[in-house]
């Protein structure tokens, strides 16, 4: 194993162009138009010194290092600054050119601590290898000038430090956050000598506006900015591309090790999402991983008034198969079944479920995806033929205008949001339809064009309304719908939509938006050029999420804004693996690949291939589970990666639940708040120690590698092969390469991927078939996937939930930047030091009312249950409505969240309760008796 | 196996989206989504509650209920 160290061409690479060919140190190279002398020379293998520049940010041309002469010229232009020639003729190296780099060189190191032995950044250090590069031997000018090497360091922020007596104030760092993140948290104050990098108005880091994203760290040339665990353990000795597993972006990192202890996680550059970027989860909140409340042995226990007893692998196994054939022997095939996770890895969902379908002998698996993004894969697989994503992230860059619903891609995605940012600064317009006023509305030089804000649960009445205005203003793409979508569906779509109760001016009065702003933004996307939508869980977790993805489905499609760079219909999905653990048939009526159960060919193919009959009807759902539990029918549960007791609505009702199974089995890292009713517990790896695949909202197939060891002993998927067996159906893989060729031998849209070609390719975006060997990075685009688009009718029909004098106002909820979904990982790293608890949102009217103020502990009460958390009046929020994340289990959210759910796929209505909000003096009684996450007493302590 | 009142509210939600499509079209529908995405003994339980009077259901649900017994 070695260090991977990428190759810094100094500017960034100029894909198209007229090729243009020069003449550099005697060598002919040709490079398209607009390309640096820099870039051409590096990339012809000549790497010209240089400090400022580096090539994930523009040229700049400070740091004068990369001078060359260039024939006919006059001086010694920077080569970062300078575009290519025709015919140009290039010197990088010569004596003149070296004497003035090492003068340079001494300017700087005159003014540079000389405890190079000593230094964090020894052995990585730019400045120290321009030094040895231009051969600094002394430094004339001596040290005992005036300097900044008593500059005191800012220690403020839990990952990084910035120590200013080490700055050459080359503006990478400011330029980094300022273009790749997008933040502008960092500038150079004052002038001169003086100058020096500032985080705002001088403040600290903690306290500025800073995200934590690391851009800044990993632009530094020096020890200026630098990782806390570089300082603590030193520089890393070899490094593994691996990806994150934290949101659906699926940021690939390079996890730079010593031995088998992470040193830090860098992102890798050629990552396909995200292309070198990174934000404070992925880059810094992987301690997790070796926290202390790490369960790494299996437990068993006879009741849940028992004590835990630890136990070997073999009896946990056993006693795991016990009791579930136990269960099935009194109550049947069916009373038992599994949730699969959207953190596991593709092909250990696909053991579960298989283990599930064959072994269990039952269709009764679900998956977490269930309370996120269930609606997508029915309204797109309505529409469009299948349930993913339409573009690659790449896509945005030539996007016109940009419909963000139901989505904070800043705080959620926080990547690609950065992404987003970067193209609507370089001129693309953008629609914001939320609630809150989230980042995106206005932040530093990101302004949307419209901000619809709606209420809670009026997403579709406001998409109908825009499809309205579209289709009476003469807006319809005809050729487009002509040519690629059924025509019969268009006709009564056409007819149906164009009725005046779909108006904007009626739709006004359900939304609360005004009727001429819907027009505007209905306008604007039809006709600004290429129009993208990017959504999220506040258009899936309504009643009508899955009407609200088929709505926005007919628009890509009414306005030919589907099939092609720059447009599509594009989930943000939650967490890490969403998309992976929908297509490895997590869902209990679809198969890997989602086809149907009751297909007969499809059922046959899958029982020859596994030698199990398989049932032919459709599952249970996870909340048909939790009422099947509570009936007496469904006694045994195996849940993978899920905390379901803090994730799913109304936990008094999942609480009742899992308290009536007779079994129930936990695969976490972490006793969570579902163990606390489980009967045998399987410790679950970290994403340090898993072997395998995550599939990310992009459709892109990255690897996920090994680099420690597994902590307790046995991978996950080896713990479900072995359970399989035990219940009487071998299952034996020997590796997860074989796993993933069994699903690529199984799933025609994966029929192309393996473990091979991904660290051939370094990622795929499936469909990846023998029509497209290299993957579909655009899917569509000469037709769609279940042949002509389908337009669907989109009645609006308002939610039952709504308010009432009791509970006058409509709680929201979502996530925050530092945190991630329960808070199970974040919670166990620094990011806490960014949001400790969780928070109510209300507006000031609605505070004023209830003599409510700032930091007041108050008590949200649902019709179901109630919670107390502190309040924090925010002009984000309109009047009526109040938000609040569900990070933390002591607050927990979903005490308050209901039943009610998406027509037809069940995904829980999150996004809709009806609450009243009250001043309280004292914690809700859930707090008060939450002691700390680990709660259960066990021998394993 | 599951409350009457959820699997009412469940296949009324599904009857109320396909509502608006022509009649035979919507029963169809209906009936389609409760058969394709409904554990057997969901979809006995509502046939069950049909039998008792089918009260508070849709009336497309009650219309399609034959054929959904049909396929159950």
């Amino acid at each position: 194993m070695t260090m991977i160290r990428e190759i810094d061409y100094g500017t960034s690479a100029r894909t198209s162009g007229t090729p243009v060919t020069l003449e550099i140190d005697g060598r002919s190279v040709t490079v398209p138009e607009g390309t640096s002398v820099m870039r051409a020379a590096a990339e012809a293998g000549i790497m010209v010194p240089k400090l400022c520049a580096t090539d994930h940010l523009e040229s700049f041309g400070s740091c004068r290092l990369c001078m060359v002469e260039i024939e006919g010229r006059r001086g010694t232009p920077a080569s970062c600054t300078t575009p290519v020639a025709p015919g140009m003729k290039v010197a990088t190296q010569n004596d003149r050119l070296a004497r003035l780099r090492k003068g340079v060189m001494e300017l700087y190191i005159s003014d540079h601590p000389l405890d190079c032995l000593t230094c964090p950044a020894n052995g990585n250090c730019e400045l120290q290898d321009m030094a040895g590069t231009v051969g600094l031997r002394e430094v004339r000018y001596g040290f005992d000038g005036a300097n900044h090497l008593k500059q005191p360091k800012d220690e403020s922020n839990p990952y990084f430090t910035f120590d200013p007596s080490k700055c050459i104030v080359c503006s990478r760092c400011v330029r980094a956050c300022s273009e790749v993140q997008g933040t502008f948290a960092l500038t150079i104050d004052s002038r001169g000598f003086a100058s020096m990098v500032s985080p705002g108005a001088g403040e600290s880091f903690m306290d500025s506006e800073c995200v934590s994203c690391g851009a800044c760290v990993q632009a530094c040339p020096t020890a200026t900015l630098m990782e806390k665990s570089v300082i603590a353990h030193g520089q890393a000795e070899h490094s593994v591309i691996t990806t994150c597993a934290y949101c659906g972006v699926g940021c690939s990192f390079k996890a730079e090790m010593q031995g088998t202890t992470v040193v830090r996680m860098v992102p890798h550059k050629d990552g396909g999402a995200n292309e070198g970027h990174s934000c404070v989860k992925g880059r810094f909140a992987w301690g997790y991983a070796t926290h202390k409340d790490r369960v790494l042995h299996p437990m068993v226990r006879e009741s849940t008034a028992d004590p835990w007893r630890v136990v070997s692998w073999e009896e946990a196994i056993a006693t795991a198969a016990r009791r579930l054939k136990a269960v099935q022997e009194t109550y049947g095939r069916h009373a038992i079944g599994g949730i699969t996770s959207s953190r596991c890895t593709n092909e250990e969902v696909y053991v579960v479920q298989k283990m599930i379908r064959a072994a269990f002998g039952t269709n009764n698996v679900d998956t977490c995806a269930r309370v996120c993004h269930s609606p997508t894969g029915y309204g797109l697989k309505q529409t469009f033929g299948t349930s993913a994503g339409t573009q690659d992230f790449r896509s945005i860059d030539r996007t016109d205008v940009i419909l963000v619903i139901g989505a904070n891609p800043t705080d959620g995605h926080p990547v690609f949001g950065s992404r987003m940012k970067k193209r609507i600064r370089a001129g693309a317009r953008l629609i914001v339809a939320d609630p809150r006023r989230i980042d995106l509305v206005r932040s530093p030089h990101v302004e949307a064009a419209h901000h619809l804000q709606l209420r809670p649960g009026s997403n579709v009445a406001l998409l109908n309304a825009m499809a309205h205005v579209i289709v009476t203003e003469g807006l319809v793409d005809r050729a487009f719908v002509a040519e690629r979508c059924e025509a019969d569906a268009f006709a009564r779509w056409e007819s149906f939509i164009a009725e005046p109760r779909n108006s904007p001016e009626v739709a006004e009065r359900s939304t609360g938006v005004p009727a001429a702003g819907i027009r505007a933004a209905a306008r604007l996307y039809a006709t600004g050029g290429n129009a993208a939508i990017y959504y999220g869980l506040g258009v899936t977790e309504h009643t009508q999420g899955s009407t609200t993805v088929m709505a926005m489905a007919n628009l890509a499609m009414a306005t030919g804004n589907i099939g092609r760079d720059g447009v599509g219909v594009n989930p943000l999905r939650g967490q890490n693996n969403v998309q992976g653990s929908c297509d490895m048939g997590s869902f209990p009526h679809e198969l890997p690949g989602y086809r149907h159960v009751s297909d007969t060919a499809v059922r046959t193919l899958f029982e020859q291939a596994w030698g199990a009959p398989l049932d032919p009807e459709p599952g249970l759902r996870i909340p048909n589970m939790f009422d099947a539990a509570i009936g007496g029918t469904f006694k045994g549960l195996f849940v993978q990666g899920e905390d379901i007791a803090q994730s799913d609505p109304n936990t008094a009702h999942v609480t009742a639940a899992l308290g009536a199974l007779d079994c129930l089995i936990v695969q976490d890292l972490f006793l969570n708040e579902t163990a606390a009713f489980a009967h045998v517990f399987f410790p679950g790896t970290s994403f340090l120690e898993k072997d395998g695949t995550f599939t990310n909202a992009e459709r892109r197939i990255n690897r996920v590698r090994p680099v420690i060891p597994e902590k307790t002993g046995k991978a996950e998927w080896r713990i479900v092969s072995e359970l399989a067996t035990a219940l009487g159906y071998p299952m034996h893989y020997d590796t997860t390469a074989q796993i993933m060729d069994e699903i690529a031998r199984l799933t025609p849209s994966f029929a192309g991927v393996s473990f091979r070609r991904l660290d051939e390719a370094g990622s795929l975006q499936w469909p990846v078939t023998e029509a497209a060997p290299q993957g579909t990075p655009i899917m569509h685009a000469d037709g769609f996937m279940r042949g002509r688009g389908r337009f669907m009718i989109t009645e609006y029909i308002a939610t039952e939930e709504r308010p009432s004098r009791d509970f006058p106002l409509i709680l929201t909820t979502g996530r925050i930047l530092s945190h991630y979904n329960v808070g199970a990982q974040t919670r166990r790293t620094a990011n806490v030091a960014w949001h400790p608890e969780d928070i109510l949102e209300i507006n000031a009217h609605d505070a004023e009312q209830r003599g409510i103020r700032d930091g007041d502990l108050v008590s949200v009460g649902s019709r179901v249950g109630a919670t107390t958390l502190r309040a924090r009046i925010s002009d984000r929020m309109p009047p009526g409505v109040v938000y609040t994340t569900f990070h933390h289990p002591v607050t927990g959210a979903n005490v308050v969240t209901t039943d009610a759910s998406d027509w037809a796929t069940n995904c829980p209505e999150y996004k809709v309760t009806a609450v009243q909000i009250r001043l309280s003096n004292q914690p809700a009684d859930r707090a008060r008796r939450h002691a700390p996450i680990v709660r259960v007493g066990t021998a394993a302590e | 196996m599951m409350h009457a009142k959820d699997l009412i509210r469940m296949a009324n939600q599904i009857a109320a989206h396909f509502a608006c499509f022509p009649r035979d079209e919507a029963v169809t529908e209906t009936i389609g989504h409760i058969r394709d995405f409904w554990e057997p003994r969901m979809r006995r339980a509502l046939l069950d509650h049909i039998d008792a009077g089918g009260h508070g259901l849709h009336e497309l649900v009650l219309h399609g209920a034959e054929a959904l017994r049909a396929e159950a």
